[in-house]
């Protein structure tokens, strides 16, 4: 494949970054919001180009003879050689999972783009202070986050990931003056950066016993350039199967080191996914503009640990212990993520536990995969999730914020019956909300059936589990779309400043992408992307996606949503003591919902009491009184000793001579004694 | 008669013992430099005396004295120009009372 | 002698010193500092691309340019010279912090000419030091590179500034008394013969006469003596008080390639002379820096003068250095060149802009500033530039000194793990990759506080952003630090044939 595409993908928006960043001060707010603009649309018509090549051109580089699909790396420069084998380059893989992210992250992040040049402004179209700096770290985290999506090897998603990360730390700190958004930006990044420590030393680990970096060595056989990626059973993971269970690596407390490097490396995909404990930071992210919310926390780099993992897919299967822990921790953060959301009065804290959730439902669709059961559908689902998730939770997000630029607010209880005032808004909005409640035909509903069908496939405990979340999730997303479009009247003081829908470039993505979550789901994407290229089933024009639906779970899954859907419409859609009921009934377990069950507070005891508190200052303390102490306390010593024996030097001439005579007259005695 | 080396050492030895004396317990600094110059005198004669007993043929020792009491009247110019100049700033030579460069 | 390029390292030197006797008024002043460091700038990256055109051309030999004068004939002290790739990098490092030294100090007051006149004076010694390959004449320029410390600080300094300036210079001493008692000890143990006693480093390298029982005395001492100038713990303390009371300049200068002789030593002297001695005694070392590597970062933590968090900084940084260095194998030696040339030019940077924010608002205390970002935005966006290449963002120079010292550290480690050899090296390994986490907390602890947030005191809102000749510090040393992590191959390269096998070979050690 010819590399310029691809790497035009990869150096406009880094271009766009050095220009608007170094420049963009000096241009007016106008031009340098186009300009972002229009430099993500191109990368975007680039990506699609790419991406379409690579799924229906049908080439052979790209599909085999016999329809699995194949990795291909387009180009891979050498960036820093450590020793002969382990390299780190800078390249562009592509695959089925890299190349539907190419279709995602462009997409989202241009509506964002174009989004912000409304959003960005107030309701007398003044810009906001630093809307060209907001442009140029928008085409930064774009710039990363694709590096990081066709990263060939572990070192450059290393690489990348940290660059997404700091401009997840610029874009959350964007209000600078606000106190809140300076220490939710410094959690996030420590956060993560903890979780990344694990990230790297699972690097180390992996790197030392395999010799390579490189996805393609680690995964699959690569044959020149191209690797199929069906034959990663046969060679290469037997190489390296042999590698960990019979040579030289030892076990470590209890399990191989091959489980613990991907533990490790699953680490740093909780940090950026938000698993469960690791998540404290993703809803404090909420403090940056809601743009950049939609983008980040919601489409895009929060997923990257879903990534990570689906990335590494081959190498979990061979330690099904590493994947039951991701199937655990998912879990578990989907339940906790939803019954946190329930309660909520934030409506961008609701969406981002219902994205913590959600995400969690990939985890643990990745977790439960198996190649026995249904050719791997759990990772063809999580994959699915993951693209359908992006395209809902971006909508919910941006209409959210059209609320927000609307209110004033980001509280429900300012917003409520807004239905009338906001007609766009309210219809995209549900429309989010019924995708990714999982009604038929909206995207999530798709996307959720095969989750919940792979689930089902690995153990019924966590089928039912996970059906459980689903109509949580449909409960507390309707609950949040009737506290803001229904409950009761909305009080307008001032018909002139009534809320009103925002202007074409706001709401011209929402209508996008509400159409996309109506369509999504019928993209076939068993036939797209699967984990070993395979494809599950032929396909067979527009509706695929329903033939080879299974009705039973289906049908299940579909009566959880509608039944949950009905438990909010009652309880939610017109003003009633109902909820307030609810909440007395049970008001512990209201409270440790609502204070999010006190992780927050944990963390600040760890960090302030225990790191803070019992580490740093005394070992500040012992640095400046022990250790500095004794260098003072050997200078004192000196000089103390000094003022001692400095009495001696009197000064006065006749002592020294009684000294040197007695001196004198002691070593003539001696002289003489020794020679008698 | 021929007289030993021992008739000149012993007037030495008083002459040094006296300066000494006179060095450790007087505090005038005028006498001091007096007893300071009545040592100097009496290793000068030491001096001249074993050169002229060991070495009779050369002249080492007494060119040293020679040199000593060149510099031994230098010394003293200066050492007086010294007390001179204290006596000017404190109106005194004792000693004992001149502290001011003390440590 | 002059047909040795590298003798002018120290002729330039000794021009400006010269040129800057006779100058009259400030601006000469300035003049013959900035064309005496640009031409040492313009020197040393010459020196860069024909040693690699050299290399490219297939030289072998571990140190180019060679040269020797004989000195004192009678205890065979030579002023001999000659570089490979680490001292060419340090020496471009020397040259950049000159000169962005040089601008920092504009508007130095008083006595301007004095204080240009000592910090030449102290770049002579580095520069000397820096190319001597004979172990007397490289001591002799490491005392003048640390006596005018003394000055620089006990004159221009702020705060308490006599009591650091003395701390300094008497630990600074302390560590060279046992640097030298090891430098002789070396010398009499050069070679098997006692007419073929020599200083030359090369020379003693090849005879290896220096026997094992003598190593593991001498080791110690040319270690510690060094390693006191690279902040080991536990001799670190002399560095906050210094780095704290020092004006700009002299601050940048000294952590930025001071503290570097010290990891520069360790390995040309204590490693290269004695590596049975470091292969056996590594362990108390290492437990020693990487307490410092970890310890420095918490100490950061908690810390509230700018140059005190950045100066603990150093000291972790600078312990990562040491660190790699007695993991004894390539990849790590490697990282720790990157981690001296990253960490040297980042501080300076770092220094630069803490005097330039003091300067204005004659504070260092964090907790009475805030919201500088709205006042001073370059000087703000360069500070969290600076604290991203410390906390080792990709693209900046932090992140591939530290990956690659890591990467070479757990080598090491698991080697010795699988060996049966013990798990010492692989748990510090550990322990200090824990300081990136560290890091990134002090370093956005202060960006959050000083930086960003509402502004805390009024009346800086009066203040000014960044002069041209900041602009000008600034920008060189930001420029650099992208080069090396945008690029970092390039230096890899450059250090690479220092650490290959034919080199291990010459000097007998143990090529892991």
């Amino acid at each position: 494949m010819d590399i310029t595409l691809p790497l035009l993908i990869l150096v406009i928006p880094l271009f766009m970054f050095l220009l608007l960043g170094l420049t963009g001060m000096k241009m007016s707010h106008k031009l340098a919001g186009t300009l972002g603009t229009l430099g993500m649309g191109t990368v975007l018509v680039l990506s699609y180009i790419t991406a379409f090549t690579y799924f229906f051109s049908g080439a052979p580089e790209f599909i085999s003879q016999a329809g699995d699909r194949l990795q291909l790396t387009v180009f891979n420069v050498t960036w820093l050689q450590f020793s002969e084998s382990l390299v780190i380059k800078l390249g562009f893989l592509l695959d089925p999972i890299s190349a539907m992210m190419l279709i995602v992250i462009p997409t989202i992040s241009f509506m964002v783009h174009l989004y912000s040049l409304g959003y960005m402004r107030d309701h007398h179209g003044v810009y906001e202070h630093g809307f060209q700096r907001f442009y140029a770290f928008l085409s930064l985290f774009s710039f990363s986050m694709l590096g990081l999506v066709v990263a060939t090897n572990i070192f450059q998603m290393y690489i990348f990931w940290e660059l997404v990360g700091a401009s997840s730390y610029l874009l959350i700190g964007f209000y600078y003056k606000k106190p809140s958004a300076v220490s939710a930006s410094k959690k996030a990044f420590i956060v993560t950066r903890f979780a990344d420590l694990g990230f790297l030393i699972g690097i180390l680990v992996l790197s030392y016993y395999t010799g390579t970096f490189d996805f393609m060595a680690l995964t699959s056989a690569p044959v020149d350039g191209i690797a199929n990626v069906s034959q990663v059973s046969i060679t290469t993971a037997e190489g390296i199967r042999n590698i960990f269970e019979t040579s030289a690596a030892p076990m470590f407390m209890g399990a191989s080191v091959l489980t613990w490097a991907l533990v490790l490396i699953f680490m740093g995909g909780m940090g950026k996914s938000a698993m469960m404990p690791l998540h404290i930071w993703l809803p404090d992210a909420m403090e940056g503009p809601t743009p950049v919310s939609a983008l980040i926390h919601a489409a895009t780099m929060v997923v990257a640990g879903v990534y990570l993992v689906a990335r590494l897919f081959p190498l979990y299967l061979m330690q099904e212990a590493a994947l039951d822990i991701i199937v655990v921790v998912g879990a578990l953060t989907a339940f906790y993520a939803a019954m946190v959301a329930c309660t909520q009065v934030d409506i961008k804290r609701v969406l981002a536990f219902s994205t913590i959730s959600q995400i969690a439902f990939m985890m643990v669709s990745l977790g439960v995969a198996r190649p026995e059961f249904h050719h791997g559908v759990g990772y063809m689902a999580g994959m699915f999730h993951l693209f359908t998730h992006a395209m809902f939770k971006a909508l919910l997000f941006l209409c959210a914020g059209a609320l927000i630029h609307a209110i004033g607010s980001n509280d429900y209880t300012a917003m409520h019956g807004l239905r009338k005032y906001m007609p766009i808004t309210h219809i995209t909005f549900l429309i989010g909300c019924l995708a990714i409640a999982g009604i038929i035909p909206f995207a999530g509903f798709f996307s959720k059936d095969e989750i919940l069908t792979a689930c089902f496939g690995n153990s019924t405990v966590w089928y039912i589990w996970m059906s459980v979340v689903a109509g949580l999730t449909a409960f507390y997303m309707f609950r949040l779309y009737y506290l803001i479009f229904w409950w009761k009247e909305h009080k307008v003081h001032n018909p002139e400043h009534a809320p009103h829908d925002q202007p074409w470039t706001m709401t011209l993505p929402l209508v996008l992408l509400a159409a996309v979550s109506c369509v999504a789901g019928f993209v076939p994407f068993g036939t797209l992307v699967t984990w070993n290229g395979e494809p599950m089933y032929a396909y067979e024009g527009f509706l695929t996606n329903l033939k080879h639906l299974d009705w039973s779970v289906a049908s299940i899954s579909l009566a959880v949503a509608v039944v949950a859907i009905i438990i909010a419409t009652v309880m939610y859609k017109k003003e009633n003591p109902l909820p307030a009921k609810m909440k007395n009934a049970l008001p512990a377990l209201w409270d440790w919902c609502y204070h999010r069950f006190y992780w927050d507070e944990l963390y600040q005891f760890i960090t302030h009491k225990i790191i803070f508190g019992c580490i740093s200052r005394p070992i500040a303390w012992f640095d400046r009184h022990i250790i500095d102490g004794t260098m003072d306390g050997l200078a004192a010593v000196t000089n103390k000793a000094s003022v001692a024996i400095k009495g001696l030097q009197s000064g006065k001439v006749q002592m020294y001579v009684w000294f040197y005579l007695a001196g004198a007259l002691l070593l003539g005695a001696i002289t003489a004694i020794c020679l008698m | 008669m021929d007289i030993s080396v021992i008739y000149y050492l012993v007037p030495s030895l008083i002459m040094f013992c006296c300066g000494v004396y006179g060095f450790v317990t007087r505090k005038n600094m005028i006498a001091m430099l007096i007893s300071l110059e009545l040592m100097l005198n009496s290793v000068d004669i030491n001096f001249v005396v074993f050169n002229r007993y060991l070495f009779p043929g050369q002249l080492e020792g007494m060119f040293f004295t020679l040199f000593a009491i060149a510099i031994a009247a230098a010394e003293t110019a200066l050492a007086i120009a010294i007390i001179i100049n204290i006596f000017r700033a404190s109106k005194n030579i004792d000693v004992t009372d001149i502290t001011k460069m003390k440590f | 002698m002059f047909s040795n390029i590298l003798i002018y390292f120290v002729v330039i030197p000794l021009i400006m010193l010269a040129g800057l006797a006779l100058c009259r008024n400030i601006r000469q002043i300035r003049a013959v500092a900035v064309t005496g460091s640009l031409a040492l700038t313009a020197l040393s990256v010459w020196l860069l691309l024909d040693y690699l055109a050299l290399r490219a051309a297939g030289e072998t030999a571990p140190m180019l340019y060679t040269g020797s004068w004989s000195w004192f004939g009678p205890l065979n002290i030579n002023l001999s010279v000659g570089v490979d790739g680490i001292s060419i990098a340090m020496l471009i490092l020397s040259s950049i912090i000159l000169l962005t030294g040089s601008f920092a100090s504009w508007k130095i007051e008083p006595h301007t000419k004095d204080f240009f006149l000592w910090l030449i004076l102290l770049s002579t010694g580095v520069f000397g030091f820096f190319i001597s390959i004979d172990l007397f004449t490289m001591f002799m320029f490491y005392e003048v590179a640390l006596i005018p410390m003394y000055l620089l600080i006990g004159v221009w300094g702020s705060g308490n500034k006599n009591y650091s300036a003395m701390k300094l210079t008497l630990m600074l001493m302390g560590g060279s008394a046992f640097l030298m008692l090891g430098l002789i000890g070396i010398y009499y143990h050069s070679a098997p013969d006692v007419e073929l006693r020599t200083w030359n480093l090369l020379e003693i390298a090849q005879n290896g006469a220096i026997s094992q029982n003598w190593q593991y005395f001498l080791f110690p001492m040319t270690f510690v003596g060094f390693g006191v100038l690279g902040a080991m713990f536990p001799f670190h303390t002399w560095s906050p008080d210094g780095h704290a009371s020092a004006p700009t300049a002299v601050s940048m200068l000294h952590a930025g390639v001071l503290m570097k002789l010290g990891g520069y030593g360790c390995f040309r002297v204590a490693i290269y002379l004695m590596p049975q001695a470091a292969e056996d005694l590594a362990w108390i070392f290492l437990i020693l820096t990487g307490i410092s590597v970890v310890y420095g970062a918490f100490s950061a933590c908690v810390q509230t003068d700018l140059k005190y968090i950045n100066a603990y900084s150093s000291v972790s940084h600078c312990g990562l250095v040491l660190f790699a260095i007695l993991m004894l194998n390539t990849t790590a030696m490697t990282g720790a060149i990157m981690q001296m040339l990253s960490h040297g030019l980042m501080t300076a940077l770092f220094f630069a802009l803490i005097g330039m924010i003091y300067g204005r608002t004659h504070t260092r205390d964090i907790r009475l500033m805030g919201g500088l970002m709205k006042i001073m935005p370059f000087l703000a966006v360069c500070y969290v530039i600076a604290g991203m290449a410390s906390l080792g963002l990709p693209g900046l120079s932090g992140f591939v000194a530290e990956m690659t010292i890591f990467v070479g550290s757990f080598e090491a480690g698991m080697a010795d793990y699988l060996a049966g050899e013990g798990s010492l090296r692989l748990v510090f390994t550990i322990i200090a990759c824990c300081s990136i986490v560290i890091t990134a907390v002090y370093i956005l602890r202060v960006v959050g506080k000083l930086l960003l947030g509402p502004v805390y005191d009024e009346h800086h809102l009066t203040l000014t952003d960044a002069t041209w000749w900041e602009r000008t510090s600034t920008v060189v040393l930001i420029i650099s630090v992208a080069a090396i992590g945008c690029f970092p191959n390039f230096f890899e390269s450059l250090i690479k044939f220092t650490f290959s096998p034919q080199i291990f070979a010459v000097i007998g050690m143990n090529y892991k």
